[in-house]
């Protein structure tokens, strides 16, 4: 390959090429809209957020308690047999300290997600969160956090009526 | 089940760069013409194409497949695009096989294309619709968090350093250097210059991550019957394997990948190889992140578990080791165009058998190799093994 080949196509084009208008290109940016139904076992997920509370669910055969809930035991292939109404407190799984948003753009204060496994699920069940009140050298893994939710009155129905998760003092 | 043998024949590719001037579609065109020019044949030897790229979002074209179609020389051909996220690239090549080993095509173009710019102003915006719309979305996650979670977690059960892992990167970009179509060769990188990089998402630095990339691979695949006609130095499709675990990747450990462990196994049974770490010479894991080749050796049961940053250390991956790992110089040297990056580590394994790899020719005549792909949100393996002889 390397020995028959001289010369590789695919030009690489620079900044320069854009400015002094060597190529041309065409722009546009689209405005999609979407509405996701919540469906059946994330509708009653965010109802109970709203609520103020962290549901999971629990299928008997293997006995596993799951969050983020689902109506099928993705494993026994049959339906969950219970909703099971778990602790808004959770253990840190793993966490980073992030200064980028996600759209790349840079952030000074860093945001710190998390994966917490919430206490009343089985072992090792987490959701992804974010962490606060808390100085990033401190976090750790293994940490104790509870969730920070928003006042009642501001809570829709959302992932974040939680504001982020602290550490239990 | 009785499955006809299937040979690599043939295999091109672009140079993979930042921002290419040319289309999607002119440098599928530029990578199938090379893999075909190789080994002879024209358009008309082909029976059928298979295509892989990712996301329409980095497009912005919706059915990329048909898109991309004329370029991949598949105008009245069969052809399907498959797409596995990251996985595509490895993918790819194993829909082609099961098109040529069940007899219904006797030679198949197998092309991998990603024109990743296009997306503006960055990329890295597209993978937000990756996240669960509901449960994950709204907390704004960018895709480096969930790697840097993931990398956190490893090195929290395996008690690692960073810089166990930036030999990795190290080691890669200065593989790349030696590769004609390579993005970020660096003969000269140092473990310093990685823990040096920016902080993107601790632990994940800039020079922990390959690059936004564009650029196409393309393999041509034979059935036995017309193989050995084609070319006096067949490279056979050992075995392959591909799996997806659970897309709930908060409830599973992230340490260790158990997906590419199950498609390893499936492919290690297929090829008939019972202890993969003497009997695979040579690998081209899945390195879109220093510590995903550490990560992804572990899963292909090539390292114990935490131990492959050890066998980087003493230098047993490196190009010169007894184990070679990316000699090409992976997504972090070569670069990462996402479909065609998968596609360049099984046309690197061709090469190096074929002997055919120039200055990163490996010593020691590998006659087995292996490259792995991995991809979806975090759980999905795919696994292609190549031998010559037999």
């Amino acid at each position: 390959m390397t020995d028959k080949i001289k010369e590789f196509p695919g030009t690489a084009l620079r900044e320069s090429d854009f400015t002094d208008q060597k190529v041309l290109f065409t722009e546009w940016t689209p405005k999609a809209q979407y509405a996701w139904d919540a469906g059946v076992a994330i509708g009653r997920f965010l109802a109970e957020l709203k609520a103020g509370r962290i549901i999971g669910t629990r299928c008997y055969h293997c006995r596993r308690t799951v969050v983020p809930p689902r109506i099928v035991c993705e494993w026994c292939f049959r339906p969950m047999d219970e909703w099971v109404y778990l602790q808004d407190e959770g253990t840190v799984n793993t966490f980073s300290i992030t200064y980028v948003h996600w759209d790349m753009v840079r952030v000074k204060e860093p945001i710190i997600p998390a994966v917490i496994e919430i206490a009343g699920a089985s072992k090792g069940m987490g959701i992804m969160h974010l962490l606060g009140e808390v100085d990033p050298e401190d976090v750790k893994i293994g940490m104790r956090v509870k969730a920070v939710w928003k006042p009642e009155a501001e809570r829709t129905g959302a992932i974040t009526d939680i504001k982020y998760f602290k550490p239990v003092a | 089940m009785s499955l006809r043998k299937v040979a690599v024949v043939g295999a091109g590719m672009t140079r993979f760069v930042r921002r290419a001037q040319e289309t999607g579609k002119e440098l599928a065109f530029e990578a199938a013409k090379m893999a075909l020019d190789s080994c002879e044949l024209t358009l008309d030897d082909v029976d059928g194409v298979a295509l892989g790229t990712a996301p329409e979002a980095f497009d912005g074209v919706h059915m990329k497949g048909e898109y991309l179609s004329d370029g991949a020389g598949a105008w009245r051909k069969p052809v399907m695009r498959c797409y596995v996220g990251g996985g595509t690239g490895v993918f790819t090549p194993i829909q082609g096989w099961y098109h040529v080993a069940s007899g219904l095509f006797d030679v198949c173009l197998v092309v991998c294309e990603e024109k990743m710019s296009s997306c503006q102003p960055h990329p890295q915006g597209a993978f937000l619709t990756i996240f669960d719309h509901t449960t994950e979305r709204p907390l704004k996650p960018n895709l480096l968090w969930i790697f840097a979670l993931e990398m956190n977690r490893y090195m929290h059960r395996h008690g690692l350093q960073k810089k166990d892992i930036a030999r990795v990167s190290v080691k890669n970009k200065r593989n790349a250097a030696d590769h004609p179509c390579a993005l970020l060769g660096d003969p000269n990188i140092t473990v310093e210059d990685v823990l040096n990089s920016e902080v993107l998402a601790w632990p994940v630095q800039r020079l922990d991550v390959s690059p936004v990339t564009d650029g196409a691979v393309a393999l041509v695949l034979a059935g036995e019957n017309v193989a050995k006609r084609i070319t006096d130095d067949p490279v056979w499709i050992k075995g392959v394997g591909w799996s997806l675990d659970t897309a709930y990747w908060t409830n599973r450990d992230l340490y260790y990948p158990k997906y590419v462990e199950y498609a390893a196994r499936m492919a290690y049974e297929m090829a008939g190889i019972r202890e993969p770490r003497k009997e695979i010479h040579i690998v081209e894991p899945y390195d879109p992140f220093d510590y995903k080749e550490l990560h992804h050796l572990e899963g292909l049961l090539l390292a114990d578990k935490g131990d492959a940053p050890r066998l980087t250390a003493e230098g047993v991956t490196a190009r010169t080791g007894s184990m070679p790992v990316c000699p090409s110089g992976g997504l972090l040297g070569v670069g990462n165009p996402i479909a065609a990056a998968g596609l360049m580590k099984v046309a690197e394994i061709f090469w190096q058998l074929r002997g055919e790899a120039g200055k990163r020719q490996v010593p020691g005549r590998p006659i087995t190799g292996l490259a792995q792909a991995w991809g979806d949100l975090m759980q999905v393996g795919t696994v292609v093994i190549l031998g010559i002889g037999g």
